[in-house]
């Protein structure tokens, strides 16, 4: 097979690689051949090991820590409790939203998996084996399990230690116009309403987080090797809770065995792991398990929500009520700006067009473990994207409309761009009823509706589920957005080398994502310089411009942004050199494609890299040497990149099972730097949609006891229930990006989990099934079957 | 990731091992794949204090016919369970069912036989086919049906000084067919629900012998008698298969938990028990 | 006790504790870190080794029992300076994007493709389906593999 260059947005040959190429990634070579050098695959010289004691139960006072036990196993340094934490002022640290946390917990724990205390060995079974033997007294409390039994009357307080907290709420905010609002739906012929809760899921990269933390007693130099999507930010915070200068702090993120989401929080464990390198003079390595990492790092999601659509009778949109409810567990620790307590939730108004919209949310505190994490998606958009499509399928059966002809009735159009909407979002670019007709046309929409109707009447269950989602990736602005009061810009640094070779770094992770590729291939695009000549370097904050990381589809809109920026910052000098050795006017060089030359006399030409020579051996008086520069991005806007899902399902009626038998995933991002990357991350996205409806959640008993604790119970989809993706693409560029290009990394996890609910929901409509909540397992499926029969 | 410590023996020979596992304890377990073993203690959920590994001594991974029987050795792997031409009915149908395909490659099918997991899905096999399980002792060996074999939850019938040397599964000689039928939630699972059919017929295509198993619905592997009983001597049909299927639903006992609803999974027992019928009875043609 | 294990064709001795996982044994007394490990509970197959030719889930075999047996680790799939035709597949193919699977699959991949020259999708779906990928959604981890059987000897 062979594949086709997209030539779209090509201005360079296949030798330079820039946008459009499908360059293969130049990171491969060394994981191909088992050369990655992840965490856990560093070894420092008198390096000691780590394993965290942890609550067995969700709510209860600590009475007594007895390390006696555990301290004389032969091979243990230290055990490490929350009493020698607090000691140095460390038993609590802030979190990305600005609660507390409790690093190891002194009064009580409040869920289960709670750090409690660490022990400190020469060897990781010896750690793991004392560990057992850390003998913790609990005096047991009730469990709150849900955002519901966390609010009612009389629940007891599982934030005891904070000031002024007197009950279990964390937050209200709310957006949009209430009064607008309400006086849409007072016009409106009817309201559809739809409650449903986004469980709480896990992002579980294939790596779990750790950190090997080497703090030098004697020059205060400390070396923190960790699993971290955000490095600089990370520092910056490190240096604030423990109180190292800055300087002395360098985080470095070796290769990321995958992130999405989950590295972006600062966990208990590399804090203590840092204060006991502190202590003990020794590296200090943490690793976390699996089940460590289930039960105890960022999950995402935990949303209750209720929508309702006031809309006519001809199935226009007039407005949008949201309340949700979020379950944020024991600590309030969200990985998102601080002036949005609930994420970008307001993005639910989706892709119509609509005046009015009011949207309240409120999250509460339980005894669950704390995150919050934006799972694969910017900033909890995810949930919003999920509940509009959800809502506007559910409108539609209730007016009798197409589900299609729906979306279509209320799109919003490409000349209503920039689109301000009701929540104070402005859509930058689109073309919705373009890519939405396009993927219809591609499953054969209309074919597919007649199938259907035979279908039904042999008695099989054949769905077809729609999902039209509109993302807002990319921050910032950093007027608007910021994480922990760090605003959201991004930078790069370029230094172009004498014999023309350079070096791009970036203050963004790469975790999987191909940045090594794709970033090169932007210089390649704006230089001219080959891509295989460009190296990109990042993830060490002492060797790479500040930025915020990658999360939130946020790296090719920001860093690459920055990227296209600095290039031609370059660019820009180039010119003014090539003018000297051409003997020409620095405004009569045009650069293309790694060739200078006096515009309209093209025989007159050098070439970028003789260029680059001569920023070091022949530079005209008074220009400064080198041919180097940095930029710092701060973006005009979000981008918004949209797709349209088309998910066709074939239910089994007598067990619940459900299949997917297409889909189809239209996707525009702006333009696509490099194909083959893009369609891989969508084919990722697509599979965590599918797991997310499907199987993959983490759920609660009564006690507090986490059900979901190891890939035998939480689960991830092998590549034998995996759908099969039929991919389709648009392209309407961002009109604000240097380069146009809009962010896809998530795309798919926000969009398509509705299309595959949609699907089924769709398959068993004409019984009257109007919701199931995710995931939809076999058993729910059934039981909707059997209700709606009844 | 770290198992407690313990004591390792590598057995060359059966005795050798019945020597060793006699002298262990109840704390000595037998390691063969260990696909079921090592998971429980890397998370410490197993503490054994010794293990005698018997993956060492010849002879254990004998896949034969012989004496109208399918003679599996206590050495043989799922995966060559899937690869064999010597499998049928409901042990072909299965194998490929069993866990991952790694997991394949390395755990046993008496292993999996003697854990008596009642999510394990060879018992049910055993039990629609009407297997026996031979044991060695001190005193020598002897051969139990796998009726008797699986006694409860993770309870064999094995003695502390005994080890399962070869399962014996027996080979029909006229028309005969099996099916096994799986709902798992995703490869690698447990099975959800599980239901192993097997029919044997006789002259004219009434059926002579019925064999009906289910998986993961009960404390332990299930054999449907009333199921097997109403089958014989009646001639196939989707209305004596959708009545053996009430009859396996009937005999179910599953529970509520994060798989499903036990009201559900009786139903799937129901619809998988006919379907498995349906299917034993085409396949034997 | 001592434990001699040919990882690669070469013979590695190590006196090791019983308890010790051969994933461990490669990867922290052997040196070689290609495999990794990414659950407790024999699910991933990160851990994935070739133990006498046959891909099985190194986290789930103690070190001891690999006495005396031939590992192959994802070092050891390149020969004399060439990659392999399944490693050379995934990098044309985009069959990798953490990279943290990808040795455990391109065992797999080559297991596979020794023994079925010409796989579908679904024999090389079902073949992986005991090793876990977050990033790709399996497709082009599919299509590497039969690239790589089409264009391998094997």
């Amino acid at each position: 097979m062979t594949k086709v260059d997209d030539t779209t947005h090509m201005t360079t040959p296949p030798e330079i690689g820039g946008i459009g190429h499908r360059v293969r990634r130049h990171e491969d070579a060394r994981f191909i051949e088992g050369q990655g050098n992840y965490l856990d695959d560093i070894v420092l010289p008198g390096m000691l090991h780590m394993a965290i004691v942890r609550s067995p139960v969700a709510h209860a006072r600590i009475t007594g820590i007895d390390t006696t036990a555990a301290s004389e196993v032969e091979g243990v340094v230290a055990v490490v409790t929350g009493e020698l934490m607090d000691q140095h002022g460390l038993a609590w640290m802030p979190t990305l939203s600005g609660d507390t946390q409790a690093v190891l917990a002194t009064d009580k724990v409040r869920y289960q998996g709670q750090e409690v205390a660490a022990v400190i060995a020469t060897d990781p079974a010896i750690a793991v084996d004392a560990a057992e033997l850390v003998e913790v007294d609990y005096d047991i409390l009730p469990a709150i399990t849900t955002p519901q039994q966390a609010l009612a009357p009389g629940a007891v307080l599982i934030r005891d230690e904070k000031e002024g907290q007197t009950d279990n709420r964390v937050y209200d905010w709310e957006a949009g116009d209430k009064a607008a609002t309400d006086a849409a739906f007072a016009a409106a012929d009817r309201v559809v309403s739809l409650s449903t809760f986004y469980p709480r899921s896990h992002p579980a990269p294939l790596e779990t987080c750790g950190a090997i933390a080497d703090v030098n007693s004697v020059t205060g130099q400390a070396t923190i090797y960790m699993t971290s999507q955000a490095p600089h930010a990370h520092r910056t915070l490190f240096a604030m809770v423990t109180g190292l200068p800055e300087q002395n702090i360098r985080i470095i993120s070796p290769d990321l065995g995958g992130g999405f989401g989950n590295k972006v929080p600062i966990y208990p464990g590399y804090v203590v792991a840092t204060a006991a390198s502190l202590l003990i003079g020794r590296p200090v390595k943490w690793i976390e398990t699996r089940s460590e990492n289930l039960i105890s790092t960022g999950f995402a999601r935990d949303y209750y929500m209720t929508g309702e659509l006031a809309v006519t009778n001809e199935g226009k949109i007039l407005g949008l009520r949201v309340q949700m409810l979020s379950d944020q567990g024991a600590f309030y620790a969200d990985a998102q700006p601080t002036k949005f307590k609930a994420g970008l939730f307001h993005v639910v108004t989706g892709s119509y067009d609509y005046p009015a919209a009011h949207v309240v949310c409120s999250g509460a505190y339980t005894n669950k473990a704390p995150g919050g994490v934006a799972y694969r998606c910017s900033f909890r958009i995810t949930e919003a994207s999920f509940l509009i499509e959800r809502l506007v399928q559910t409108a539609a059966y209730e007016l009798g409309i197409d589900p299609a002809e729906m979306r279509f009735k209320n799109f919003i159009q490409p000349e209503q761009f920039p689109y301000h909407t009701p929540t104070g979002f402005v859509y930058d670019s689109g073309d919705y009823p373009t890519a939405l007709r396009k993927a219809l046309d591609e499953v054969g929409y209309d074919q597919l509706r007649a199938e259907q109707v035979a279908a039904r009447a042999e008695g099989r269950l054949m769905g077809i589920g729609i999902a039209h989602f509109t993302e807002a990736v990319g921050a910032g602005p950093s007027h608007t957005y910021d994480i922990a009061g760090l605003k959201m810009f991004d930078s790069a640094e370029l230094r172009v080398h004498p014999t023309g070779k350079a070096i791009l770094k970036l203050g963004v992770m790469s975790q999987g994502q191909g940045h090594e590729t794709t970033f090169a291939q932007i210089v390649a695009e704006e230089l001219g310089i080959p891509v295989t000549d460009v190296k990109v370097m990042e993830g060490d904050t002492d060797n790479t411009p500040y930025g915020l990381g990658t999360y939130a589809s946020r790296s090719t809109p920001v860093a690459g942004a920055a990227t296209a920026m600095v290039s031609r910052q370059l660019a820009e000098k180039a010119k003014r050199i090539a003018a000297h050795l051409l003997e020409a006017a620095p405004e009569d060089i045009e650069l293309k494609a790694g060739e200078l030359f006096v515009k309209g006399t093209p025989a007159r030409s050098v070439t970028i890299q003789d260029v680059s020579l001569a920023a070091y051996t022949n530079m005209p008086d008074g220009m400064e040497h080198g041919l180097e520069g940095v930029h710092y991005y701060d973006p005009p806007n979000l981008t918004y990149p949209y797709g349209s899902y088309i998910v066709v399902v074939e239910v089994d009626p007598e067990t619940g099972v459900w299949k997917v038998e297409r889909m189809v995933a239209l996707d525009d991002c702006g333009v696509r730097i490099n194909p083959m990357i893009v369609e891989g991350q969508i084919h990722g996205g697509l599979t965590e949609g599918f797991a997310m409806s499907s199987m993959q959640w983490i759920t609660f008993d009564d006690d507090g006891n986490c059900i979901g604790s190891n890939f035998m119970d939480y689960l991830i989809p092998t590549a034998w229930e995996t759908p099969r993706f039929e991919l389709l693409e648009t392209c309407v560029p961002s009109p604000h990006h240097p380069i146009g290009a809009k962010g896809v990394g998530e795309s798919a996890t926000v969009g398509s989990p509705a299309a595959y609910v949609n699907a089924v929901i769709d398959a068993l409509a004409h019984l009257g099934v109007r919701n199931i909540d995710m995931p939809l397992l076999p058993d729910r499926v059934w039981s909707a079957i059997q209700s709606a029969q009844g | 990731m770290f198992p407690s410590r313990f004591d390792y023996v590598a057995a060359t020979s059966v005795d050798e091992a019945i020597a060793a596992k006699g002298d262990g304890g109840d704390e000595t377990r037998i390691l063969a794949g260990g696909q079921s073993l090592l998971p429980m203690m890397k998370i410490r959920l197993a503490n054994p204090s010794k293990l005698v590994d018997i993956n060492g001594i010849p002879g254990l991974d004998v896949l034969e016919r012989v004496n109208g029987h399918l003679r599996v050795g206590a050495l043989v792997r799922h995966a060559d369970m899937v690869a064999s031409d010597l499998t049928f009915g409901a042990v072909e149908s299965a194998a490929p069912w069993i866990s991952d395909p790694l997991v394949r490659n390395r755990g046993t099918v008496c292993g999996s036989v003697s854990h008596c997991d009642p999510e394990g899905d060879w018992n049910s096999v055993l039990l629609a086919t009407g297997a026996d399980v031979v044991a060695r002792g001190p005193s020598g060996e002897r051969v139990i049906p796998i009726g008797d074999f699986v006694v409860d939850l993770f309870t064999n019938a094995l003695n502390e000084d005994e080890m399962v040397t070869e399962i014996r599964i027996p080979v029909p000689s006229g028309r005969s067919g099996g099916a096994y039928l799986k709902l798992e939630r995703k490869v690698g699972d447990y099975a959800t629900v599980a239901v192993a059919a097997h029919l044997e017929l006789g002259g004219g295509g009434v059926i002579t012998k019925a064999g009906l198993a289910l998986t993961s619905v009960a404390p332990h592997n299930l054999k449907v008698t009333d199921a097997e009983a109403a089958l014989v001597g009646e001639m196939p049909s989707e209305a004596l298969f959708a009545e053996a299927g009430e009859l396996a639903a009937a005999a179910s006992s599953p529970r509520d938990d994060v798989r499903g609803t036990a009201e559900w999974k009786r139903q799937v027992v129901r619809t998988f028990a006919r379907r498995a019928l349906a299917t034993a009875a085409a396949s034997a043609g | 006790m001592e434990v001699t294990v040919t990882v690669n064709g070469s013979d590695q001795t190590h006196d090791i504790e019983p308890r010790v996982l051969l994933i461990d044994f490669i990867r922290t007394r052997v040196g070689l870190t290609g495999s990794h490990i990414g659950c407790d509970t024999s699910n991933c197959g990160a851990c994935t080794v070739l133990f006498d030719g046959k891909p099985v889930k190194s986290c789930t075999v103690l070190a001891v029992q690999a006495d005396g047996h031939a590992v192959t680790t994802v070092e050891g799939l390149k020969s004399n300076g060439t990659l392999h035709p399944i490693q050379a597949a995934f990098k044309e193919e985009h069959g990798l994007q953490c990279g943290f699977c990808t040795p455990g699959m391109m065992l797999v991949g080559a297991a596979l493709i020794e023994a079925n020259t010409e796989p579908s999708v679904d024999d090389v779906r079902w073949a992986i389906s005991g090793n876990l990928c977050r990033c790709t959604g399996y497709m082009n981890i599919v299509t590497a593999i039969q690239t790589a059987a089409a264009t391998g000897e094997g």
